[in-house]
């Protein structure tokens, strides 16, 4: 087998924090001093020089990343918010440059964080097939041959010749995403795509993915969920913290992150630098789990009703917000997905909310959860126009079932929910 | 299978540049394709959703050479080496005009695609250079009416000096094209060039003869005149055109090494810029 990617002491540094001193002005004072001062940081800049002012915080968002991967291999790519996928993705696909290390990789990179990059709204879908096409570094007889199979794949046939302003978002996804699926690359990087369009279209998606591993082409898949990781791939790398620390057979990577990183005792707080700048106005304050009498748990008695709190700031007004959980098992099989505007009534009232501090909270019934061990992740999104922000698994915690149903024999149900059924029972003759 | 045993996949490296950035032409050209398509659709996109639409490619500098032949031709009386005022400023309006748009385009073309910057690899001088070479669309049908306008006022252009009429063009290109590489760059990361640009076009307009003739500057002027490189390609066009001017005299060299030097610099600036634009932007 030949290597495709190659990956060799890999680091890359952010400068951050330079944007926030620059405009803390608070006297008039200030702004002229920084007014005179503007031709000095200006000849400075120019030279390459930056301000003595700007150059505090670096931030290494990947460190000391190594690892091989050979031809024809899916490789999943695990780790919380922050840990460095995305930047590893933008490396490998050359958007950003590293600032330490090498890379060899051995083939073209096509991604799908480029979904629709390019296309214009003013422009027919013919048209924005072939922009996006040359964007993503395809030749025009490439398209050509491809073109038929694109618009059947996008299901926008009878469309094609329509402005894409007119088409709805769904469509517009469709169309950009079989320009992407399109490419062919040898290498294949796939980004939490799937997370955005309808079941059908993930399914296809999914299926897309699926097809282009068959065909022995190379596939990195970053996602937040484990079902999808643990059906599609073979093998798992977890980053953590801006570095590589496990790489194994997919299940066991698996455990291993949820695993790690899950010590929060019933209750998740979320620093500064948890949270994605891409998520604003969204900020997520923490996320807590109460028993019956108001205390923070990390082990829940499932004869207990159990409270989940989450408390975020708005930082500027949100439309059509909805804020929720995603309840998992481990090995990340759905028990429920829930929103605070499920009801019609609730997102009439909170649908459009303004800047402030919110808490929401729900009640989980008691004689729900079987026995074991459940992560809960987050997300608050507008539906159809964007997601704020995500976390998969956030919070885990364990279920205590001593009183439950059927408790009396020491067995393993099976299982994810454990209710307590009205049984009747009925001698009938 | 099929379609990847075929070919032998390219094998890139990918490591942090050091130091002077080498130029990548080889990148360049693979995506050729990609400036055509980025010209056609600013081309084409540009009046969209207009009432007078490709209109506006005639309207807008034959507007300026009217109000110019108001002020400086009927109120002013500036001369104009023998040409008719409306030809005479025309001629000028074509450079400058595929200047402006490079300038103030050009500028922000980085800036304005930062979807495709911050989300894909391609070679990031497209962008500008897409940019400038939609501006030669507007050139060519300005052009037409040029020679509309000295048909009508029965100007002979300078047969013999046409032949260098695309040398100035390629002159003014480069020019346009160094500018719009370096305030690009620059605008990345700090967007005072967004501020700077509508003074900046103004001014250049004062310093370059677009108005008036280059030969209502003292000579003991004409050297520093000449160092900017616009004056060079204004002047260039007149030579050709209609056969006023010195031609190609100590001051036009130094225009021209001028423009030179802005495009390489601006290119290696670009280039070395390059690598955080993603970052930054």
């Amino acid at each position: 087998m030949t290597t495709a990617i190659s990956v060799k002491n890999l680091g890359k540094r952010y400068q951050i924090g330079a944007a926030e001193t620059k405009f803390r002005y608070n006297m008039l004072r200030d702004v002229l001093v920084d007014t005179l001062y503007a031709p000095v940081r200006l000849a400075k800049a120019l030279v390459g020089k930056s301000d003595r002012r700007t150059n505090q915080n670096f931030v290494w968002a990947l460190k000391d990343i190594c690892f091989d991967l050979e031809e024809g291999r899916v490789l999943g790519i695990v780790g919380r918010n922050g840990a460095g996928k995305s930047t590893l993705l933008k490396i490998l696909s050359r958007v950003t440059e590293p600032t330490e290390g090498t890379v060899t990789v051995r083939g073209r990179v096509g991604s799908l964080l480029e979904v629709g990059t390019g296309f214009h709204p003013e422009l027919t879908g013919r048209e924005n097939i072939y922009m996006n096409g040359a964007i993503l570094g395809m030749k025009r007889t490439e398209i050509d041959k491809k073109f038929d199979e694109m618009v059947e794949f996008s299901e926008v046939s009878q469309f094609i010749d329509t402005p894409v302003k007119r088409y709805s978002s769904g469509m517009y996804l469709r169309l950009a995403f079989a320009v992407a699926a399109h490419l062919e690359p040898e290498i294949l990087v796939v980004d939490e795509v799937l997370a955005v369009g309808d079941a059908e279209f993930q399914r296809k998606c999914l299926g897309k993915m699926n097809d282009v591993a068959q065909q022995g082409r190379t596939v990195l898949f970053v996602s937040h969920n484990m079902s999808a990781i643990l059906r599609l791939t073979q093998e798992a790398i977890v980053l953590k913290k801006g570095q590589l620390i496990k790489r194994a057979p997919t299940p066991e990577a698996v455990d291993f992150y949820l695993a790690s990183g899950q010590t929060e005792s019933g209750e998740r707080v979320w620093e500064a630098d948890e949270v994605p700048a891409a998520s604003a106005p969204f900020r997520p304050i923490r996320l807590r789990l109460k028993d019956r009498s108001g205390k923070v748990v990390d082990t829940v008695r499932s004869t207990e009703p159990v409270s989940v709190e989450w408390e975020y700031q708005l930082d500027a007004p949100v439309t059509g917000l909805r804020v929720g959980m995603y309840l998992n098992t481990m090995r990340g099989e759905y028990v429920f997905t829930a929103f605070d505007t499920d009801d019609a009534k609730q997102y009439e009232q909170f649908g459009a909310r303004q800047p402030g501090r919110y808490v929401s909270c729900c009640q989980i019934p008691a004689d729900f959860f079987n026995e074991g061990r459940y992560s809960l992740g987050v997300n608050a999104s507008s539906f159809g126009v964007r997601r704020y922000f995500m976390d998969e698994s956030a919070l885990s915690f364990n279920v205590d079932i001593s009183g439950a149903p059927g408790t009396q024999w020491p067995e393993v149900r099976q299982g994810l929910i454990r209710p307590r059924l009205d049984w009747k029972i009925e001698k009938i003759d | 299978m099929t379609e990847l045993a075929k070919h032998e996949p390219t094998t890139i490296y990918i490591k942090p540049s050091k130091g002077l950035a080498a130029l990548n032409l080889r990148d360049l050209w693979i995506y050729r394709e990609l400036v055509s398509f980025m010209v056609w659709r600013d081309v084409k996109v540009k009046y969209k959703q207009t009432l007078l639409g490709m209109a506006w490619a005639v309207i807008q500098p034959i507007m300026t050479m009217l109000v110019f032949t108001f002020l400086f031709d009927r109120v002013a009386k500036l001369p104009t080496d023998g040409i008719p005022y409306p030809v005479f400023s025309f001629t000028a309006l074509l450079p400058w005009g595929l200047f402006t748009v490079a300038l103030n385009q050009g500028s922000r073309s980085l800036v304005a695609h930062n979807n495709m910057v911050t989300k894909i690899y391609f070679p990031r001088l497209i962008l500008p250079m897409s940019s400038v070479f939609a501006g030669l669309v507007d050139f060519a049908i300005a052009f037409v009416i040029l020679i509309v306008l000295m048909f009508y006022y029965q100007v002979t252009p300078a047969w013999q000096l046409l032949w260098t009429l695309p040398l100035f063009l390629l002159l003014g290109v480069i020019t346009a094209l160094g500018v719009a590489l370096w305030l690009s760059a620059i605008n990345v990361k700090y967007r005072d060039v967004n501020h700077a640009l509508p003074f900046l076009t103004q001014f250049w307009l004062f310093i370059t003869p677009v108005a008036y003739s280059s030969s209502v500057i003292s000579e003991k002027w004409q050297i520093l005149y000449s160092l900017n490189p616009m004056a060079g390609v204004v002047n260039g066009f007149r030579w050709a055109l209609l056969g006023t001017g010195n031609g190609p005299d100590l001051a036009l060299w130094i225009s021209v090494i001028i423009s030179v030097l802005i495009f390489i610099s601006g290119l290696f600036y670009f280039r070395s810029m390059e690598k955080t634009f993603a970052d930054t932007i």
